[in-house]
């Protein structure tokens, strides 16, 4: 079995499970954040009256922290009432940042779990081995009265990423590549492992962004074999006992598709599609590309490294008037490690526009809203039309080095121009 | 449940995501009347205002795609809209219009066979659709075991007031 269906079957309590059986099985964290008040709403229509384990799920407030207005902030209200009234044991406010980033930092996250969320962006907790899904207000609802979800277990697609990063190519660019090429239904119901050398050897940083972006070619949760990096991590935080689970060898693959990470080069989505990718050199020969702002933030491209390399990139110089560079750190403390290590403080020398942590931009609810017209380079994981505003403005979706690079010049550029 | 969807139908494009069908400034509202209100306006502004109550959206591959957020589903449900068949779907999207009792059909190629405002009649127990203006009928998948159920018990929401007891 694969080490994904070892979690399923474990969690629904059998010996084994086989691909398209429905099982269900135990939910070992559940997350809320603050867009599905409807949560709440379809908890009490279906007849909930105390949530099963108040250990076991929180609200997270990431996407409107704090809140730009009268609805969301008393959407809020009403989610903390919900919050105190069952007495739940953790709970993040609008002072803790992307719900994605906040949970692994509390050790709610660790190898062999399963952990669902309202949000389609849990497949990035495959990166610290464990199963995360997203799934909708009311299938979260049902979690929270009884413990459990239904699944069907999922074809799993092998992604292996071989060799080493050339200079310039971060995560990002790799799963943009591997988007590219798999499409943005390539995985719908499937699940992905990410193996490989370049697996291997990644940090924490980095497996969660690819992980974090397996959605976006539909599929169900991705996976990635726990390293030392991850077992550090998880080790010093982990709030319950865990177990590693491995797939046994021999394990056949619905599919395998083998990337050389070594011959990429910097990617870009175009607009207005994810699955639009192209080689940055490739888009810089058909013309200058000129930008309006900049966005580096987000689940996928807020954290510590993706701050350090922008900062890096932009020490001492200054982005050109009449342009933006809006940089939103994915949680607070990712904020506070910027700040002593004195990122944050270059990047507004050089002209950025810093807001708290939190989704910021990303999904259009506030802080960096996109006018028609208007061409924004991100680090962020999506560049559906409107996505970030209006939809007659146009997205581009790359790596924080490249986002910075690009809005020093105020065009896209290719980031390898500034760095050693 | 009602097995068997006539009405009239609206043509959208392949990869619909969840911000065409329900884009993020107006996720703070709660009243499922209004969210209706703003259903597809990534696409065409004008599409709720004039959508045929009882009528079928029509959708390319991947319809649904990106977020979690059951919105989706919901302002489908109050635009007016009965089914959605498309090529394909994203999951998420998928189990959302289930569990509200929206009924997701994956019929391959009709996006490229049915026309705009021709009436289309869904069969879910032949597993046909035929498009009444010109008769053709195509195969349509039928749903899983366990989405039927949800569907029959009319959406999760009445199946787990049964199972708590609370009817």
């Amino acid at each position: 079995m694969h080490a994904l269906e070892k979690i399923l079957a474990k969690n629904s309590g059998r010996r084994t499970v086989k691909t398209g059986e429905i099982v269900t099985a135990k939910v070992d964290f559940a997350e809320i954040n603050d867009l599905y008040l409807q949560t709440v709403y379809s908890f009490y229509e279906m007849g909930g009256e105390k949530v099963w384990d108040n250990t076991r799920c929180a609200f997270v407030f990431d996407h409107y922290a704090p809140c730009p207005d009268i609805k969301s902030a008393s959407n809020h209200r009403e989610m903390r009432q919900f919050a105190q009234k069952n007495q739940l044991k953790y709970h993040f406010d609008t002072n803790a940042g992307v719900c994605h980033q906040v949970m692994p930092e509390a050790g709610l996250i660790y190898p062999g779990m399963i952990v669902v969320a309202t949000d389609s962006h849990t497949t990035t907790h495959g990166a610290f081995g464990a199963m995360g899904t997203g799934c909708g207000a009311t299938d979260m609802a049902t979690i929270l009265m009884t413990g459990e979800l239904w699944f069907r277990v999922p074809e799993i697609i092998e992604v292996r990423l071989e060799g080493e990063a050339p200079r310039g190519v971060y995560p990002k660019d790799v799963i943009l590549a591997v988007l590219g090429r798999i499409r943005a239904d390539g995985a719908v119901y499937k699940a992905i492992d990410f193996t490989g050398s370049y697996v291997e050897s990644l940090n924490v940083a980095g497996r969660m962004t690819i992980c974090n972006m397996a959605v976006e070619m539909g599929a169900k949760t991705a996976y990635m074999q726990p390293n030392q990096a991850v077992m550090d991590y998880v080790g010093a935080r982990a709030v319950r006992p865990f177990e590693v689970q491995t797939t046994d060898p021999g394990y056949r693959y619905a599919e395998s598709h083998v990337f050389d990470v070594s011959a990429l080069t910097p990617q870009l989505a175009c607009p207005n599609s994810v699955e639009n990718v192209h080689p940055l050199p490739e888009v810089l020969a058909g013309g200058e590309v000129a930008l309006d702002q900049g966005y580096i933030g987000s689940c996928t491209g807020g954290r510590e490294e993706d701050i350090e390399i922008a900062a890096r990139i932009l020490k001492g110089r200054h982005i050109p008037p009449y342009t933006r560079l809006v940089v939103i750190p994915a949680s607070a403390q990712v904020m506070q490690r910027c700040m002593a290590q004195g990122w944050i403080q270059t990047l507004m020398d050089a002209g950025a526009t810093i807001s708290t942590p939190g989704c910021g931009a990303c999904l259009g609810a506030h802080e960096g809203i996109l006018a028609p017209g208007e061409v924004c380079i991100t680090s962020t994981n999506r560049n559906f039309p409107g996505r970030m505003g209006s939809t007659e403005a146009r997205m581009y979706l790359a790596s924080p080095a490249t986002v910075a690079a690009s809005l020093l010049n105020g065009r896209i550029t290719d980031p390898r121009e500034y760095l050693d | 449940m009602n097995t068997r969807v006539t009405g009239k139908i609206i043509v959208v494009g392949d990869n619909i995501d969840t911000d065409q069908i329900y884009p993020g400034r107006f996720l703070a509202i709660t009243d499922p009347k209004e969210i209706g209100s703003h259903c597809l306006c990534g696409v065409d502004e004008s599409i709720a205002a004039s959508f045929p109550r009882g009528g079928i959206v029509v959708a390319g591959r991947n319809f649904g795609c990106g977020s979690s957020r059951e919105h989706a589903p919901i302002a489908l449900i109050n635009m007016g809209a009965a089914a959605v068949l498309a090529d394909s779907f994203a999951r998420i999207f998928f189990r959302n219009a289930v569990n509200l009792g929206l009924l997701p059909v994956v019929c391959k190629g009709i996006s490229q066979k049915a026309k705009p405002g021709q009436t289309l009649t869904v069969d879910l127990q032949a597993g046909t659709v035929t498009i009444e203006d010109t008769g053709e009928t195509l195969p349509c998948e039928k749903l899983g075991e366990q989405a039927m159920n949800i569907l029959e018990a009319g959406g999760i929401k009445p199946m787990m007031r049964a199972r708590f007891g609370k009817d």
